[in-house]
């Protein structure tokens, strides 16, 4: 087979600009794990059915899986690796999956946080319901899903109760 | 994967272009969902892949103050289910593009795409026929126009020519008193495809007493979509009290030709064609009535 011509992709990644060299049939998440080595981004199924490689396309979540690395030129990317602070402070879903048990071997979890994040950017306040029918698409073999579901139901209610929360009166 | 030329393109010419030239070697990719899949498992193969998202032309969402919609082959199902306009005006084609896949695929999942799949299975063509869409194509010679229903001719092949591609998909203006749903079958809530589906359109008289006319198309009990004629030709015109939905649903299952395969049997997808058609059409018109407009399935926001 002929080699083709590796091609820079240039794109915003967690913020920071990246530019890489990548084959055109190199996907969006071998790129990532394998040329810019960030592992966060997981690889299950390959076909879009599992989660694993969720990640946001500016702002969208997507499979990384059924993306090629070319098709995000110029664009923005975010992985788990982009949902800390840089101090190191976690994002308040990774502390709730800690805090609720959330994850037992933990290759599903970067994929849900990805998948929860795009539910509470779009819909702050969702139901139970809501929740598992946008969890859908993620698959998890070992929690049983309803520790996800209550860790992503927490931090929606705790931020908007942080919204909700007149600012403290100063005493007279 | 297997190795190719990526392309992308940014005009409807460049893309025909390539694909006049590229022969039988160069494929279209729009949100990738199928076509990366079958690309990976070797169910296709490609010397080109000509991207179409950075054609402008493709990414255009109208709603125009005449009624109807323009949906730009690279409009994705995420960006349809967002517009107020698409879930309120349509929720027939709104039930469609809110069940392909789940949230991460409709994200790049487009219904043209779902279209040009030509999957017996796809969820967006029953209630595309149903709305009386039409596909805007594009080609070496020119641009023509066809309707939905006879787009797909078997599983996986569709009118397209090989050097043909599709720009759009148009709605035209609804009735006033238009009301529209799909249904389908699925063993999981989410993230399946469909045993049997099923879109009915239905309108009605000012009263919400008579059936005007009525379309209903089957999905995934024959290779391609199934108009159900005899239904239309049965209800245009009647009270709605007057025929019974056990009539409506044997028509129904009198128009479907499901096989057996993993998902189902043939006589179970017969007997979902009946029970769906029922469900569908039901919803269908007490949201011509205005009484229901929610979603029945699982609703994310
Ligand atoms: S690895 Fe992408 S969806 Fe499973
Ligand atoms: S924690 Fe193991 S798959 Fe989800």
């Amino acid at each position: 087979m002929t080699p083709r011509k590796k091609t820079v992709l240039e794109f915003t990644l967690n913020g920071e600009p990246r530019a890489v060299l990548c084959e055109p049939q190199q996907t969006l998440l071998a790129v990532l794990r394998d040329e810019l080595h960030l592992t966060g981004t997981k690889e299950g199924c390959s076909n879009g059915n599992c989660g694993a490689c969720n990640v946001l396309l500016d702002g969208v979540l997507v499979n990384s899986c059924l993306i090629l690395a070319l098709e995000v030129q110029g664009r923005g990317v975010l992985t788990v690796e982009g949902l800390a602070r840089p101090d190191g402070t976690l994002h308040p879903l990774q502390q709730a999956f800690l805090d609720h048990a959330a994850l037992q071997c933990g290759i599903c979890t970067p994929g849900f946080l990805l998948s929860a994040k795009a539910l509470l950017d779009e819909n702050p306040t969702p139901t139970e319901s809501q929740v598992r029918y946008w969890l859908a698409g993620n698959l998890c073999r070992c929690t049983g899903y309803d520790k996800i579901v209550r860790a992503v139901l927490d931090v929606a209610r705790s931020q908007s109760a942080a919204h909700a929360t007149p600012p403290p009166v100063s005493p007279a | 994967m297997q190795a190719f030329d990526y392309h992308p393109v940014t005009s409807v010419s460049e893309a025909v272009a390539l694909l006049a030239q590229g022969a039988s070697g160069a494929c279209l990719l729009n949100g990738g969902t199928d076509l990366l899949a079958q690309l990976k498992e070797g169910r296709r193969t490609a010397n080109h892949v000509v991207d179409l998202k950075r054609i402008p032309e493709l990414a255009e969402f109208r709603l125009p103050p005449e009624g109807g919609a323009w949906v730009g082959a690279a409009v994705t199902c995420r960006t349809l289910s967002r517009q107020a306009g698409w879930r309120n005006r349509f929720p027939g084609l709104h039930d469609a593009t809110h069940l392909i896949g789940g949230v991460q695929i409709q994200g790049r999942a487009t219904v043209a795409g779902n279209l040009c799949n030509a999957s017996p299975a796809a969820d967006s063509v029953p209630a595309l026929v149903v709305h009386g869409a039409r596909v805007h194509l594009a080609g070496p010679a020119g641009r023509r126009i066809v309707p939905v229903a006879g787009f797909c001719i078997a599983p996986g092949r569709t009118i397209l020519a090989r050097d043909e591609m599709v720009v759009a998909i148009e709605i035209p203006p609804l009735p006033a008193e238009f009301g529209a749903a799909y249904l389908r079958f699925t063993p999981r809530n989410e993230m399946d495809i469909a045993v049997a589906g099923a879109a009915v359109a239905v309108d009605l008289d000012g009263e919400g007493s008579h059936y005007r006319s009525v379309r209903v198309a089957l999905g995934a009990v024959g290779p391609t979509v199934i108009e159900v004629e005899r239904i239309t030709a049965r209800l245009a015109g009647r009270p709605v009290a007057e025929v019974s939905f056990d009539e409506i649903a044997a028509l129904a299952r009198a128009a479907a030709r499901p096989i057996t395969d993993m998902r189902g049997t043939s006589a179970q997808r017969q007997h979902l064609a009946g029970v769906l058609t029922v469900r569908a059409l039901r919803l269908a018109i007490s949201r011509a009535r205005r009484t229901q407009a929610a979603s029945p399935t699982g609703d994310y926001l």
